[in-house]
């Protein structure tokens, strides 16, 4: 514990060092000092989880009502090790990036606070130290999307919608736990898992809606996600970054620490409504991902579908744990952790990366980018491999943990009662479907992003952006070659993660070797075999070709079939590859679109200008959330009507509410 | 003989097998649609001839194409190969095939679909847009029938091993006329039309550009990087024809480890897959290519067929 002591420590003097030190040397001293506070947690909570050690630290001096409490078993270990990870590469990055206004006191010693915040919600464990901890993640969260960029209107609205979720969430979460700790003897969550099993049925089930409401709007769950895909592409980059990869995870992580570990799994019902939250949002997520046109909002979307998927793995685990296949159980709760840290690895390199394109074209709006491979090489390998990675392409991360998750589902079958196997099927059905759809989503980012002609002059004059900017965002491409290459060197940490989430008997469904092997069905993948495979039949063909004496390809103009000349703008867009199937999913996705014509003055045939607006709105938020914001709007607009300002008037009120409490009162 | 000869053997003759065989197949469906047509039709081998003639062409590359163009064709050969090499076509023991997951096929032809997709965007065209925008369309339709109606299959013989599921069905014959096994064939057959890009998806022989799906995606090829497309295109219709008749004629698939019965799988091989391209080539003469927009209830329909599978295989254990 004393190295996390050392690293919350250099996290602080990072925070403080934002704050007090002059602008030339304040962004790289601050950064160096939480790279190296994370890079110290990393290593000591990946040693931790090698040992399989739990670790307690009690302090009461720092906090009122409770002190500070940190605990660090494996889950928790597992989820420190996910946000150092993105912390060091966010911390690296934002060397190259911050300047101007994110070069600012408040905008560094925030973004430092945020990172230490990150991987101190893991290890908090009691409510007072975990609420504290889970604030200031969101609130220092919630400053940055504004620090920078407080002039525009979309910042400031994403930055509402945010607050308002976030600290509803809060409420929820702070009114389970407490629920939860209500016969306890103190509200260290050690006291609360002992004494949890003598809660009633009923107290128990609100307690984990409470929470499960709460942690599943921080994982950006369909319906409570609506403030995701407003809040994390307005962020800054580097706070994207860390946004959709760490602190979404933190929602996944605190279903499974409640759920699981605190109040030992509850009945099946919970874990029914966990999986279905997920199926919902991994296909949600995967469809609004297709069709997005800016490139962060692909992304925050594509977070969704991640966490939907993620959220599947734990209810399925949860659901076979209930019907006592615990080594089933176990699997699918190793699928939704691998892929949480997967997940982490190749998103925040692709919001980094998104952040490279946007400061190096001045442009977000894919429809606007292209060609970028010519002058950007760094960020589109960086790009490429991520989006290889969350496509789920062989012997990248994405692959093995959804490889994972498959298993996990496909032995659920085995079971014979009703509710286990729905979960099981929908589940693989959204799997599936979220497959393709992802595909088509990130062939759209790359291809249109990266690849063809600039089509605008930010494109055609861009640069490969600094280094710092450069290394941060490779740094995040390693966990995904090396989870996806020889996963079965980190398959027994997940193991030990998952047995903790599961109420701690540890049971090894996957054998460890350099692939995935289960030990108890045949079902194995080789990835680095594969690999090689794939390696070695490129090779021949290269070989093959030189003996045939193939030299350097001529360059031609392209195929214009019978065009004289080919323009950027003659190339499909980012919206034109997506309107196929956004006209098949018009139903789900209700596209609007206007054409406006002005016609010429001269003669109604021929047409002055033309306009085209295009708008994909997110259906929950027109359906479920504009009509309440009308109804509160409308009882606002009535109780203004008491006020008119007369004071004669407000004693009146003021004695009318004096009676009514003498007279409920007497 | 030892395993490890065998297995090699079996991978090395499975490449040999279906690299050559799937470009006799295309001959022979474009010669069956002739005759079917009243035409007389190009010889069976052509298909040969034609990579022959294009491997002595010039290498040829679009002005503002970058890498990806020459790593394409690259990619997608290597990704059917390595799922042809380790698939149970002929034997049920092939090199890697303790890995043959469905997730690992399904995922490697996915890759060889995203690198034609790249490819097509790659050179800036307009038609290699709309073709990568069509083609990336019908793969995510189809490409979750194909999951769960493998799946479907696996769930049956409680393996997601490929060789597992042959070697399963091939000990349960009664499986193959269970309604699991009918409705999953029924989704795949739907998937093998759009994943190879055949009437009424799309239309192999077409020369318009506005209607190309595949062909506009790949029109910027030609000599030698055409040919290795052309064959990587061919090997996977070839290895889904193949995959189609062992899932669910299981018979003649060499499960032993004697050569002999190697070379009697040959022969099941290549009856079963004529057989298959027979039934192709008249569904193809006998329909018309679908409107781009009706295709989704094509798809949709084996989709549908592939859970129902699924569901049958939990309603009758």
């Amino acid at each position: 514990m004393t190295w996390y002591l050392v690293a919350l420590s250099l996290g602080a003097l990072a925070a403080i060092a934002g704050a007090t030190l002059p602008r030339r040397v304040r962004v790289p001293v601050a950064a160096a000092l939480g790279a190296l506070g994370c890079a110290v947690s990393l290593v000591a909570a990946v040693g931790d989880l090698i040992d399989g050690r739990t670790i307690l630290v009690h302090s009461d001096r720092l906090l009122p009502f409770s002190g500070v409490s940190l605990t660090l078993d494996p889950l928790a270990a597992l989820f420190v090790v996910l946000s150092s990870l993105v912390g060091v590469a966010a911390c690296l990055y934002l060397v190259g990036y911050a300047h101007g206004p994110s070069a600012s006191r408040s905008a560094v010693s925030i973004f430092m606070v945020f990172v230490l915040a990150l991987s101190v919600v893991p290890l908090a464990s009691n409510i007072v130290s975990f609420m504290f901890a889970w604030e200031l993640m969101a609130l220092s969260s919630l400053l940055l999307i504004v620090t920078d960029q407080a002039q525009r209107p979309k910042a400031r609205s994403a930055a509402l919608w945010y607050a308002a979720m976030t600290q509803a969430g809060a409420v929820s979460i702070t009114l389970g736990l407490l629920l939860c700790a209500s016969r306890a003897p103190g509200q260290s969550f050690v006291d609360i898992a002992a004494s949890s099993s003598t809660l009633s049925a009923t107290t128990r089930t609100a307690a984990f809606v409470l929470v499960l409401l709460g942690f599943a709007s921080k994982a950006g769950a369909v319906p409570l996600h609506v403030w995701l895909p407003k809040a994390h592409p307005e962020a800054p980059s580097p706070v994207s970054a860390l946004m959709s990869s760490a602190m979404v995870s933190m929602g996944v992580y605190g279903i499974v620490r409640v759920g699981g570990d605190l109040l030992h799994g509850g009945t099946v019902g919970w874990w029914v409504a966990v999986a279905a939250l997920g199926i919902v949002s991994a296909v949600y997520g995967a469809l609004h991902a297709t069709t997005a046109s800016d490139f962060k909002r692909l992304l925050a979307f594509s977070t969704i579908d991640i966490m939907g998927l993620s959220l599947i793995g734990v209810g399925a685990a949860g659901v076979l744990e209930d019907s006592g296949m615990h080594a089933d159980a176990t699997l699918a709760m190793m699928a939704a952790l691998l892929l949480l840290v997967a997940h982490a690895a190749f998103k925040g390199a692709l919001f980094l990366g998104a952040g490279s394109v946007e400061r190096a074209t001045g442009t977000r709006n894919l429809d606007r980018l292209g060609g970028l491979v010519h002058t950007m090489p760094t960020t589109s390998v960086v790009v490429a491999l991520s989006a290889g990675a969350i496509m789920a392409v062989p012997t990248l991360s994405g692959f093995s943990s959804e490889w994972l998750l498959l298993q996990g589902l496909l032995h659920g079958f085995t079971d014979t009662s009703t509710p286990v196997v729905i979960v099981m099927l929908l589940g693989v059905v959204a799997l599936a479907l979220t497959g393709g759809l992802t595909a088509v989503a990130f062939v759209k980012a790359f291809g249109i992003g990266f690849l063809g002609q600039p089509r605008s002059a930010g494109a055609r004059d861009s640069r490969e952006v600094s280094r710092w900017m450069g290394w941060g965002s490779a740094l995040l491409v390693l966990p995904s070659l090396v989870l996806g290459l020889v996963p079965g060197l980190v398959v027994s940490l997940i193991n030990r993660a998952a047995d903790t989430g599961l109420g701690g008997v540890a049971t090894t469904p996957v054998s460890t070797g350099a692939g995935l092997a289960l030990s108890q069905l045949r079902g194995a993948i080789e990835p680095a075999a594969l690999l090689g495979a794939l390696v070695g039949v490129m090779v021949v063909l290269a070989l093959a070709a030189r003996t045939l004496g193939q030299r350097r390809a001529r360059r031609v103009d392209a195929w214009g079939c019978g065009r004289e000349e080919q323009t950027p703008r003659m190339q499909y867009t980012a919206t034109s590859f997506a309107e196929p199937l956004q006209r098949v999913f018009a139903d789900v996705l209700r596209p609007q679109m206007d054409v406006e014509v002005t016609h010429a003055v001269e003669s109604r045939y021929f047409q002055q200008s033309l306009t085209y607006h295009h708008r994909i709105a997110d259906v929950v938020e027109v359906r479920a959330y504009r009509p309440v914001f009308g109804v509160v709007h409308r009882v606002g607009v009535l109780a203004r009507r008491l006020q008119n300002g007369s004071i004669h008037r407000y004693l009146a009120f003021g004695f009318v509410a004096l009676l009514v409490v003498v007279v409920v009162l007497a | 003989m030892n395993r490890v000869a065998l297995s090699v053997c079996t991978s090395v003759l499975q490449l040999a097998l279906v690299g050559v065989g799937s470009l006799v197949l295309l001959g022979l469906m474009a010669k069956v649609k002739a005759r079917a047509e009243g035409r007389v039709g190009s010889p069976v081998v052509q298909p040969l001839r034609d990579i022959r003639k294009l491997l002595t062409k010039e290498r040829l590359h679009a002005r503002h194409s970058s890498v990806v163009l020459a790593l394409a064709p690259m990619v997608i050969t290597a990704s059917a190969a390595v799922a042809v090499g380790i698939s149970p076509i002929i034997g049920t023991h092939p090199v890697l095939g303790q890995s043959a997951d469905i997730f690992v096929i399904v995922y490697l032809l996915l890759t060889g679909s995203v690198a034609s997709a790249l490819a097509g965007l790659d050179p800036a065209t307009a038609f290699g847009g709309m073709g990568a925008s069509r083609a990336m369309t019908i793969g995510a339709l189809a490409e979750p029938a194909l999951l769960v109606a493998v799946i479907a299959l696996s769930v049956q013989a409680g393996t997601s091993n490929l060789p597992g599921i042959v070697s399963s069905t091939a000990s349960h014959p009664a499986w193959v006329f269970g309604p699991v096994h009918l409705f999953a064939l029924g989704a795949l057959l739907i998937v093998v039309l759009a994943e190879t890009g055949r009437i009424p998806v799309d239309n192999p022989a077409t020369h318009l550009e506005l209607t190309m799906v595949h062909e506009a995606m790949v029109l910027e090829y030609a000599g030698p990087e055409l040919a290795l497309v052309t064959l990587g295109e061919a090997m996977r219709l070839g290895l889904l024809f193949s995959l189609v008749a062992n899932l669910f004629l299981p018979w003649g698939v060499a499960t032993g480890d004697s050569l002999g019965a190697l070379a009697i799988a040959c022969a099941a091989l290549v009856a079963k897959t004529t057989t298959l391209a027979l039934v192709v080539a008249l569904i193809e003469v006998r329909s018309a290519k679908l409107r781009l927009f009706r295709l989704p209830e094509l798809l949709a329909g084996g989709f549908v067929l592939s859970v129902l599978a699924v569901v049958m295989g939990l309603v009758i254990r």
